[in-house]
């Protein structure tokens, strides 16, 4: 390593061929990166491009196998977080890691290394929220706060420590478009301070509108550095995945209002299940053969909950608050759902949609030895794995599953492909009702789009779809009706004709649910 | 400056997860040497008489399948219990109460003589334990309270009840006053497999049949599936419609079914009365045979017969070169720790790191 003092003065952050390798992947290949001073500079890739793999380097908790990171000219080894933030590093996460039962104050005190009273700590969160325009309440629980809320607590807590580097890690896509653009005016605002953003998204046309350089990594190397601003959507979106994407298409079909509904949910509420989940409010919605409905809302206002609720992972007390193809299923479990012809795809892959451990063809009988049990299950209760197994490969060839081995564990197989997987186990079925919860949450472009298009398809052969995302571009591409889900409460499905980003939005963010009730939509009971 | 790191591995590693037990019984013989020694004595005699001279003649090998069958009965049992994520930890109580409730016949009723005596005992030994076991089960499900306290806390309940019993109301009045039952009648006998040449009963067989057929179950039938689904994931297990509450009982009541065997079986076999010191803690050896065998019931048949031999051993080193009999449990214990050390070898791969020289920097 040598070190040579000065280099270009408006340089912040170089670095230069770092290299993080994972067993058999290298997860960041020979990266070039740089950052200058006052600059707001995108770092994009798909999932598993090697973004996070790279800021994790950068701010201390993984440690590069190769290359160098310059800081001012400076050649540094970054061995920890509290080291990042001694050189002017800070980090605001896409998980929050904060502690829903403390307040805002406290849980900024706690990140921070000196042993100043809270009272003081509060007041110079007060004074820092309001010059940034964040407005901020220091004595609020975090649990009682809107996710929008809790990243303004993270980002605060970031300014604190007056870093000259600010790292934002997919910093939108919990936020409503409303909430967005309030933090792009506070990005804005820090530009001109003269600080750095590293600004990790995929969100193209974010990235054109606030970027002023980008660097896109692909499969863990860096692909190529642009001006976001003289790229178009495609063209970036072309760097990213290496090909062009095929585009899904949906036909507007008519009469599905004279349709049958396939699944219902009558005036459904549900207590929290825990102090700080949500409760849900008086739920009622119709999904017809043949219509795809889309659920949007920010993360957790919710969705979660009514999921559990649909699914029959949790009851109802009254069996007629669900029912499936006509029939009533409130007090059925998951099992008995599926009998009925219900499918049903969970947000969570690892753990919820599959057994992380178990092979895929373990994972197929996992949601399917009930309503497959005759060719599934043998007497005596034998499971016939030859069957299973059959099945399961069919499945990775109709889907394209790409995974090293011929029935891999699940925890093997990339995001995009499980993800393929587990939709595929559910598609095999032809299911007259399905129920998906984030059907392509982290997974790539290609996957994404195979999977929009099968369930539309799905669809369009006479099933019910109801696809609950926080996907806005995802959910119109795909859905016929959008409704909205805020604090528990759903808002009436808005033809796909008459809804727009911003009407969306307002719903997002708490405007009246229903107020676009008058549309004439198919909503009341047939 | 190096320093030991863990990687976890992308696959858990089937080399490791075959090889595993074996590091294990290795580094506890070294270990083993090293506490022999440090005993003053030498370490090969007490080795030989310790692995190689039970196994020297029929008789002893009787002995050994008498000192496994409970081991293996239990451990079985416990597989279940663990795999699915439930905690058993009081199969010794289970064990107990399952030998006492199969004494019940015998011991109150010894009029009654027919060869249906003993099939009743067993299988009042058998709901005994399920009983018992189905305490900790319930207090989980109802209350969400922690099973290894409660099951373990029901090993000294069990202990002192059948203390209790044995010198107080069941003790035999013509036994001088030592703690004890009457001795069984022939009908309450559980007969020996082959007597010409020792000891062994049909313990050991049931231990062979219990550990073929929940073998089966765990790795052919739906029922283990859920098991295993359950265990390692329940949020999973719980998508797939599977009860977790309907699991905690099941796992539960066949640990607890076996070990209540394995309990009356030892007594109506082994020993021929109910005594106070009717366990020299097979429930707790269980536990270290049930993760040596990887938790796999047939491999819980080679480590019940590994953990026999180190009974026996113990008190043929005891006899012979004059080893303490609390040697043998400092030595399963080593057995268990380092059972569960190698364990990790499964997930993770070891790798030395060189420390770079260079020293973070300061802004």
């Amino acid at each position: 390593m040598s070190a040579q003092n000065g280099g270009d003065a408006a340089l912040l952050l170089e670095v230069r061929g770092l290299t993080k390798i994972f067993g058999a992947l290298k997860a960041c290949d020979n990266v070039d990166l740089t950052v200058r001073r006052g600059e707001i500079h995108s770092l994009l890739g798909e999932n598993g491009a090697g973004k996070s793999t790279l800021v994790k380097m950068l701010f201390g908790s993984l440690e590069p196998n190769a290359g160098e990171i310059r800081w001012q000219g400076q050649p540094v080894r970054i061995g920890s977080p509290s080291a990042a933030r001694k050189l002017g590093i800070g980090m605001v996460f896409q998980h929050f890691s904060l502690f829903d039962a403390l307040t805002a104050a406290e849980n900024i005190a706690l990140s921070l290394d000196s042993d100043a009273p809270i009272s003081t700590i509060a007041a110079k969160a007060q004074a820092l929220s309001h010059s940034y325009g964040l407005p901020l309440d220091p004595f609020a629980l975090v649990g009682d706060l809107s996710v929008g809320e809790r990243q303004r607590i993270e980002i605060i807590r970031c300014l604190l420590q007056t870093p000259r580097l600010i790292i934002l890690d997919e910093p939108t896509s919990v936020l409503t478009p409303q909430e967005a653009d309030k933090l792009f005016e506070t990005l804005d605002r820090l530009r001109a301070e003269g600080k750095s953003i590293l600004y990790i998204s995929h969100r193209l046309e974010e990235v054109k509108r606030m970027c002023d350089a980008a660097t896109v990594l692909r499969h863990g190397k860096v692909v190529g550095h642009c001006d976001p601003r003289k790229e178009t959507a495609s063209s970036l979106a072309r760097m990213m995945v290496g090909n062009e994407v095929q585009a899904v298409v949906r036909q507007p079909v008519a009469g599905i209002d004279k349709a049958p509904a396939l699944l219902e949910v009558r005036n459904l509420s549900r207590p929290p299940a825990t102090p700080f989940s949500i409760p849900l409010r008086g739920i009622s919605l119709n999904v017809r053969a043949g219509e795809v409905i889309g659920i949007a809302g920010v993360a957790g206002n919710g969705q979660g909950e009514f999921f559990e609720a649909v699914s029959g992972e949790v009851m109802q007390a009254d069996a007629g608050t669900v029912r499936i193809r006509g029939k009533d299923a409130g007090r059925l479990n998951i099992s008995g759902r599926r009998l009925l012809g219900a499918a049903f795809v969970p947000e969570e892959r690892l753990g919820h949609g599959a057994a992380p451990r178990m092979r895929l063809s373990e994972n197929l009988l996992l949601s399917r030895y009930a309503t497959d049990r005759k060719a599934f299950v043998g007497a005596g209760g034998v499971v016939r794995m030859g069957a299973v197994d059959t099945a399961a490969q069919r499945i990775v060839q109709t889907m394209d599953v790409r995974k090293s081995a011929r029935d891999p564990e699940a925890a093997a197989l990339s995001g995009g492909n499980l993800q393929k997987f587990i939709i595929g186990r559910e598609l095999d079925r032809k299911p007259a009702v399905m129920v998906v919860n984030q059907p392509t949450w982290g997974v790539d472009a290609g996957a994404a789009a195979k999977i929009r298009q099968a369930l539309i398809e799905l669809a369009r052969s006479g099933s019910a779809v109801l696809v609950i995302s926080q996907d806005l571009d995802e959910l119109f591409e795909i859905s016929d009706a959008i409704a909205v889900m805020h604090d528990g409460e759903l808002s009436k499905p808005l033809p796909i004709a008459e809804a727009t980003f911003e009407k969306i939005g307002l719903l997002m963010g708490g405007a009246e649910p229903g107020h676009a009730a008058a549309t004439g939509h198919a909503m009341e009971t047939a | 400056m190096m320093r030991v790191e863990l990687v976890k591995r992308p696959q858990h590693s089937a080399l490791f997860s075959a090889l595993s037990p074996f590091i294990a019984l290795g580094l506890t013989l070294v270990a083993g040497a090293i506490m022999f020694s440090l005993l003053g004595k030498n370490p090969l005699e007490t080795f030989y008489y310790y692995f190689i001279d039970p196994l020297r003649e029929m008789w002893s090998l009787h002995e050994l399948a008498i000192k496994a069958a409970p081991l293996i009965l239990i451990a079985v049992g416990l597989s279940v219990c663990y795999l699915s994520n439930n905690w058993n930890i009081g199969a010794e109580g289970q064990f107990i109460i399952g030998a006492v409730a199969g004494s019940i016949l015998p011991v109150l009723f010894p009029q009654f003589q027919s060869w249906i005596v003993l099939p009743l005992m067993l299988l009042m030994g058998m709901a005994g334990g399920a009983a018992y076991a189905a305490i900790p089960a319930f207090l989980k499900v109802r209350f969400n309270t922690n099973e290894i306290l409660t099951s373990l806390m029901l090993v000294y309940v069990a202990q002192l009840f059948n203390d209790w019993l044995v010198r107080g109301i069941w003790r035999n009045p013509q036994g001088m006053s030592f703690p004890g039952t009457a001795p069984f009648h022939e009908y309450a006998i559980l007969p020996e497999i082959w007597p010409a040449a020792g000891r062994a009963n049909w313990g050991f067989v049931f231990a062979l049949v219990a550990a073929v057929a929940v073998w089966f179950m765990l790795s052919k039938m739906l029922r283990g599936f859920e098991v295993k689904v359950l265990g390692q994931s329940p949020r999973a297990g719980r998508f797939a419609g599977f009860s977790a509450p309907r699991m905690v009982f099941f796992a539960f009541l066949v640990s607890g079914a076996l070990a209540g065997l394995a309990g009356i079986s030892e007594v109506s076999g082994a020993i021929g009365h109910l005594n106070e010191k009717l366990s020299i803690g097979y429930g707790f050896t269980a536990i270290i045979v049930a993760f040596l065998g990887r938790l796999n019931p047939l491999g819980i048949v080679a480590a019940g017969l590994i953990l026999a031999l180190t009974y026996l051993g113990g008190e043929a080193a005891s006899i012979s070169v004059g080893l303490s009999d609390k040697v043998v449990r400092a030595f399963q214990g080593m057995l268990l720790f380092f059972v569960l050390g190698c364990d990790t070898l499964i997930h993770y791969k070891i790798r030395l790191v060189g420390t770079p020289l260079a020293k973070p920097a300061e802004a």
